[in-house]
């Protein structure tokens, strides 16, 4: 909520939607948005529902007249100021954060600010992709440039009108200001600020720090509105109208191609209205074989669904098993792997020194599922073209970067990227689940062989069983401290998955990864396990199980050569100094070691405990970001885990939403914890032997702990947060419980262990 | 099909359904009523909740049959016309929502829970709100944003150095 209008207006559109029957209403809105210039550009970028508010203020700002000053600012002679947002918002915060950034060079106020989500065209808005937390260091300087130009052309209008120099103007509260005091509104002067000349970006100057005034504030969720009132915004909401509902089946094992099925009985249950068999290429990323079900419901072609026989041929399905893959992993402990990823210095020497103490051990970290609370799905309005004409497809998908079905939607159904029009969909979580697009080619399919437009949900079953799961493995490592309880050699045999050769997605150890340039010795190998199991992206790839792994072994190592773990971190890291001069994405030991000191000096780190009750600190880095977190936990003789708090200090430069920030660090802190207790993903035969929330646990509002959160907002240049405040929480809870009762856990979840989180 | 004559947010109409359908998908799909979403269809994650005669129930496992005679109220009948309900306000106040998806079947449960217990201490809370799950983790949020919506003191959610903290 950033406007009272847009708030009535909204309000007036939610009681239009609760008064007026369906499939009326839908039409209505459509027609409400077709009024002015700015509703088209919405009527683009939106289904019917979604128009439902901004239609209505359309609407009703009918009057006021929108002008351009470029790609991302409007502005409208009522004063509104229309931000557009052109990346994807899963939850991660930047439809708000970025244009926080393009409102405070602006000099906009910021309630005076309407934010709207852009179409997808990349030669307009630059890169439309949203992951990596990389969204606000790479658009940082587009979004200030963009503030800045816009603001450069108010002044030259403000300096014509108010016949003053330039360099006497100033922008703040959507107002152009003069030295003394005189000033002219934006709405004033949107008309003729549009007709000024853009000004050459190179030249633009951007506000110094010190005087932000939106930047760094707590700033409310563009959507909170429509999110708390239950306005369509997310890829499920989409309402196309006389559209139909789809399931799709796909064989249990991974790859399975289909043979046959019950399409007669499907085909006469109510509400059904096709079935049909689909051929895949048999890429997961695009389209898998299958079953497809089409109905009036989405209810109808779900119970349909529960009724499918099919015969699969699986005879190159997927027969991946968690037991076979940990065996396996266990024969490899204490051994070196075949493919050497880093040699330095001289371990063996260390190893070898009786001066010396040595520690090894074995870590594990099982798959485990995005589970992203809005399950896969996405729309589709295939069009066959008329004689001599092209077919086309409309697409509304919740993605983190829809431009990335273009490849797969040539491939499959020779469509260009001229024959489809995405709309870019808020995302019911994503966590790196959507950046694959096979829902949107299953989608196509089915619209394209019914001939109509269908929405296509998936089960939370089959969200599930054809997810690209977070990769499980294990890590044989060992060190030598010498006489001094000096950290001297580190070695790590690490045991990942590949799939056609190439290690899956988070599945690999980096030469850079943390100890591994601060030690004089250092040897790391690895062995890659062959499955068949999809896996991608989850949230801070590879280093969510690495830290577990790097920050637990360490933390065993300081503590056999008796070192208080914060002291031993920090002679690792030496000296201040960046590894890497420039590179925000090399480890600057400086940040790091600031970083762990603020979490212990925050936490009380070394302070006297009772019996059962400990402190566990882990720092990592990832995703440009120095962060370290401190558990204080107790444990009692059954293993009930009791979470008293957790103290963060993140390094990610200077906070664009102190409200957004704070929610990520909180909600990967409550992320690493389910993870670290409770979540683990297995398969056999290469079924997922997991379905639902009911044997597939996520952490609860009761177990959920305090946590303190500490930014060190360095001079840096801004950097993302949706995921380096996770990596760091397994490694900090599983050194408290250590601390705690004395019992080293070297396996994800921690549930397996016995614990029980209260 | 038979009809059934529904009551949602103080509107009745007839409606024809198949009568083992489920009251969310009688909503999304029949009433386009999308403010209530689908997460699990077992009744285990709380993302369809809606109040049947002021009860939070989850609405992907009650059948349209059995609210017929019943009130029910989703998430886009909360708002009393022009006024915000105080849990929307103050959801949106507290910026509770991450990606938002939940965010209805919390409201909705804490409504229920307001509605029974207008001065909620953090383990009532709990005890109401533990069937709703919340992949972004903001429960600390949706917990300051029931004291905030009951009028109680926020005080807790401010960190040692006197800034906002939820």
């Amino acid at each position: 909520m950033n406007d009272e209008g847009l708030l009535l207006s909204v309000r007036r559109a939610l009681r239009d939607q609760l008064g007026n029957q369906p499939g009326i209403n839908r039409r209505h809105f459509i027609k409400l948005a077709g009024f002015s210039g700015a509703g088209l550009v919405l009527a683009a970028a939106s289904p019917a529902p979604l128009l439902a508010a901004q239609g209505a203020d359309v609407a009703a700002a009918n009057a006021a007249t929108n002008v351009e000053l470029n790609a991302f600012v409007e502005i409208s002679t009522d004063g509104t100021i229309t931000i557009y947002s052109a990346n994807a918002e899963m939850g991660q915060g930047i439809k708000t954060a970025l244009p926080m950034i393009i409102a405070e060079e602006l000099g906009a106020r910021w309630e005076d600010v309407r934010v709207v989500q852009s179409p997808i065209d990349e030669d307009r808005y630059g890169r439309q992709f949203a992951g990596g937390s990389t969204t606000v260091n790479r658009t940082f300087d587009q979004m200030r440039q963009m503030g800045a130009s816009a603001r450069e052309m108010f002044i030259s209008a403000g300096s014509l009108v108010m016949e003053v120099p330039r360099t006497e103007l100033k922008t703040e509260d959507s107002r152009v200001v003069h030295d003394s005091g005189r000033y002219m509104t934006f709405a004033q002067l949107a008309t003729l600020a549009a007709k000024q000349e853009v000004p050459d970006p190179e030249a633009l100057n951007f506000k110094d720090r010190e005087d932000y005034r939106i930047i760094g504030s707590f700033k409310s969720g563009v959507d909170n509105l429509a999110i708390t009132t239950g306005l369509a915004l997310f890829g499920i909401d989409a309402q196309v109208p006389d559209m139909l509902f789809a399931a799709y089946q796909k064989c249990p094992a991974i790859g399975g191609k289909v043979v046959s099925a019950n399409l007669d009985v499907i085909r006469k249950l109510p509400g059904v209205v096709d079935a049909f068999l689909v051929e895949g290429n048999g890429d997961p990323k695009a389209l898998l074989d299958g079953v497809a079900i089409v109905g009036n419901t989405t209810h109808a072609v779900f119970s349909a669904k529960r009724q499918l026989e099919v015969v699969w041929d699986e005879s190159a399905a997927s027969k991946d098993s968690w037991t076979a893959l940990s065996a396996e992993g266990r024969t490899l402990h204490g051994k070196r792997g075949p493919d050497l990823v880093i040699d330095k210095g001289d371990v063996a020497d260390e190893f070898s020194n009786p001066d010396n103490t040595v520690l090894d051990a074995y870590y594990e970290y099982p798959f485990v599922a995005h589970l992203c609370m809005e399950p896969m799905n996405a729309t589709a309005d295939y069009r066959r073209g008329e004689p001599g004409q092209k077919d086309t497809v409309e697409l509304w998908v919740p993605h983190q970067g829809p431009v990335r079905a273009y490849e797969p939607l040539r491939e499959l159904f020779q469509l260009e990227s001229d024959q489809v029009t995405l709309h870019q969909m808020r995302l019911g979580g994503s966590f790196g689940r959507r950046v694959y697009t096979e829902y949107i080619c299953e989608v196509t399919e089915i619209s394209r062989r019914v001939g109509k437009p269908v929405k296509l949900t998936w089960t939370r079953e089959d969200d599930i069983h054809h997810d690209f799961f977070r990769v499980g493995g294990f890590q044989s490592v060992k060190a030598a401290v010498n006489p001094q309880g000096q950290l001297v050699a580190f070695e790590d045999h690490f045991i990942g998955m590949e799939q056609d050769g190439n290690p899956v997605m988070g599945s690999r150890f980096r030469v850079n990864e943390f100890p591994i340039e601060n030690v004089a010795s250092a040897y790391v190998s690895q062995t890659m396990l062959g499955i068949k199991t999809p896996c991608g992206p989850w949230r801070a790839p590879g280093s969510n199980t690495n830290a577990f792994v790097t920050q637990s072994f360490l933390a065993e190592v300081a503590h056999a050569a008796r070192r208080d773990y914060v002291e031993f971190l920090l002679e690792i890291l030496g000296e201040r100094r960046w590894f890497e001069e420039g590179n925000i994405r090399s480890l600057n030991t400086g940040r790091a070691a600031d970083v762990i000191r603020k979490a212990a000096r925050e936490s009380g780190w070394g302070r006297e405990l009772p019996v059962g009750r400990g402190l566990g600190l882990a720092f990592y880095f990832c995703h440009a970001a120095h962060v370290a977190e401190v558990a204080e936990v107790s444990v009692d003789a059954d293993r009930n885990l009791t979470i008293h708090k957790i103290t963060a200090a993140v390094d990610v430069g200077p906070i664009i939403n102190m409200s957004g920030a704070l929610s990520q660090v909180k909600g990967s802190i409550v992320d690493g914890l389910s993870t670290a207790m409770l979540q683990k993903i297995t398969m056999e035969d290469g079924r997922i032997e997991q379905s639902n929330f009911n044997n597939y646990p996520v952490l609860r509002i009761p177990q959920t702990p305090q946590v303190d959160v500490h930014f060190i907002q360095s001079d840096y240049e801004p950097t993302g947060l949706g995921e380096p405040a996770l990596p760091p929480l397994a490694p900090a809870v599983g050194n408290a419980i250590f601390a705690a009762n004395g019992e080293r856990l070297r396996k994800m979840p921690f549930s397996e262990a016995g614990y029980t989180l209260v | 099909m038979p009809t059934y004559r529904l009551n949602v947010n103080d509107a009745t109409q007839d409606v024809e359904l198949t009568e083992d359908m489920p009251l969310l998908w009688a909503l999304r799909d029949v009433l386009g009523l999308i403010g209530t979403k689908f997460g699990c269809g077992i009744a285990a994650c709380g993302a369809c909740t809606v109040l049947i005669d002021g009860v939070a129930l989850r609405s992907c496992v009650v059948p349209v049959s059995a609210v017929v005679g019943k009130a029910v109220r989703t998430i886009e009948g909360l708002a009393d016309n022009d006024n915000l309900h105080p849990l929307q306000q103050a959801w949106i106040e507290q910026d509770v929502a991450q990606c938002g998806y939940c965010q209805a079947g919390q409201i909705m449960s804490a409504a229920a829970l307001l509605e029974a217990n207008p001065t909620p201490s953090d383990t009532d809370i709990d005890a109401a709100m533990a069937g709703n799950y919340c992949r972004c983790g903001t429960y600390s949020r949706i917990r300051s944003a029931i004291h905030r919506a009951a009028g109680q003191s926020t005080a807790q959610y401010v960190n040692a150095a006197g800034e906002r903290d939820a």
